[in-house]
C-alpha cells in the first residue's frame, strides 16, 4: 500500500497539468524538458507514478491482443456481393459455416 | 528477391480502368483490416459484415473520384469509419453526436483508480476473461472516441493517418485519443483491482 507515501509539496493542479502531457509522453513526442519535469514529478508523487505506469500498460496490453480473423464465410460473401467470385482465393482451411 | 507490392499509383490506375483483378487485389489486401475496424466499432459480427460490404461497394462506386491525397488503405478506413458511425447514429442517436464537444473540464479526465496492475503476471493480464473485458471496454467508449482509439492504438495508424481517415485535425485526434486511453485505464484498473489473481495463501 502507500504506507511509504512521502509528503511532498505539490498541488492537484500540478498533477492535472502533467496528466495533459501523458499521451505525448507515452508516444515519445513530449519535449525532453517536459519529460524530465514529468519524471521528476513522478519521483515524488506516487499517484502520478501509478497513473503513468498503468496508462502505458493499458496501451501495451491492447497492442498485444491478437487481431480477430475474418471468417472465411464472411470473405466469400463479400466477394459474391462484389461480383468477384472468380477471384476468391482458395484456402485449404475450414469449410463455410452455415449462418448462426 | 520477392517482388515489392505494387504501388498505390499503379493499382489506382488499374482500378480506374475497371480492371477486375485490381478490384480483387484491393479487397484481398484490405478486407481483413476493414473487418477488424468494423467489428471493433459495431461490436457484433452481423453489423461488422454489413459495414465491410458497404465499404467496398461504396469504394468501387467512387474509385473514379479517388485523388490520392491519402493512401488507398487510409481512404478505405475513412469510408468504413463513416459507414460505421452512420449506422451507430441510426441505432443510438443520442450516443453519437455529430459535433463531439471539445474537452470538457468536468472531471472526466481526472484519474480515480490508483491500483497498480503493472506488476501482475502477463498471463493474468492477457487471460481470456481479461481480453473479453478489454474489448467490451472499447465497445463501450463513445463512438467518436472509439474510432480514434481503434485506428491509432489497435490498428497502429499514425496520428496523421488517423486524422486523415476520420477527417479530424491532429489536435482533435490527440485529444480524443487521450480521453479514450484515460477511460480505458480507469476501467482496466477497476477490473484488475478486483481480480482473483494472487493465489498465495500466506
Amino acid at each position: 500500500m502507500s504506507a511509504s507515501h512521502q509528503p511532498h509539496e505539490h498541488d492537484q493542479d500540478a498533477c492535472r497539468r502533467y496528466l495533459g502531457s501523458l499521451s505525448e509522453y507515452v508516444d515519445g513526442t513530449l519535449s525532453a524538458e517536459l519529460c524530465q519535469e514529468l519524471e521528476a514529478h513522478m519521483a515524488t508523487c506516487e499517484n502520478c507514478r501509478i497513473v503513468v505506469n498503468t496508462f502505458t500498460k493499458t496501451i501495451s496490453l491492447y497492442r498485444q491482443i491478437p487481431a480477430p480473423e475474418m471468417p472465411s464465410s464472411v470473405k466469400e460473401r463479400l466477394y459474391q456481393v462484389l461480383h468477384l467470385e472468380a477471384y476468391i482465393p482458395t484456402r485449404p482451411d475450414a469449410p463455410d459455416q452455415p449462418g448462426q | 528477391m520477392p517482388m515489392p507490392p505494387s504501388s498505390d499509383d499503379e493499382l489506382v490506375s488499374r482500378l480506374q480502368a475497371g480492371d477486375q483483378a485490381a478490384y480483387a487485389q484491393l479487397v484481398e489486401e484490405n478486407a481483413g483490416k476493414i473487418y477488424r475496424l468494423a467489428l471493433r466499432m459495431m461490436g457484433n459480427e452481423t453489423d461488422a459484415e454489413d459495414v465491410l460490404q458497404e465499404t467496398f461497394l461504396s469504394a468501387f462506386r467512387s474509385i473514379d473520384r479517388f485523388e490520392a491525397r491519402s493512401s488507398l488503405s487510409t481512404w478505405l478506413y475513412r469510408i468504413a469509419s463513416n459507414a460505421a458511425l452512420m449506422r451507430l447514429r441510426r441505432k443510438e442517436p443520442e450516443q453519437v453526436s455529430v459535433d463531439e464537444p471539445l474537452e470538457r473540464d468536468d472531471g472526466e479526465m481526472i484519474p480515480r483508480q490508483f491500483f497498480d496492475f503493472c506488476c501482475l503476471p502477463e498471463d493474468d493480464l492477457l487471460r481470456e476473461e481479461a481480453r473479453v473485458e478489454m474489448m467490451r471496454a472499447v465497445e463501450e467508449l463513445p463512438a467518436t472516441l472509439r474510432t480514434v482509439f481503434v485506428l491509432r492504438d489497435i490498428e497502429g495508424l499514425s496520428t496523421e493517418e488517423t486524422a486523415e481517415a476520420l477527417d479530424l485535425s491532429i489536435s482533435a485526434v490527440k485529444s480524443r485519443l487521450m480521453r479514450a486511453r484515460l477511460k480505458l485505464r480507469e476501467r482496466l484498473s477497476a477490473y484488475f483491482s478486483q481480480g482473483p489473481f494472487i493465489s498465495e495463501t500466506g
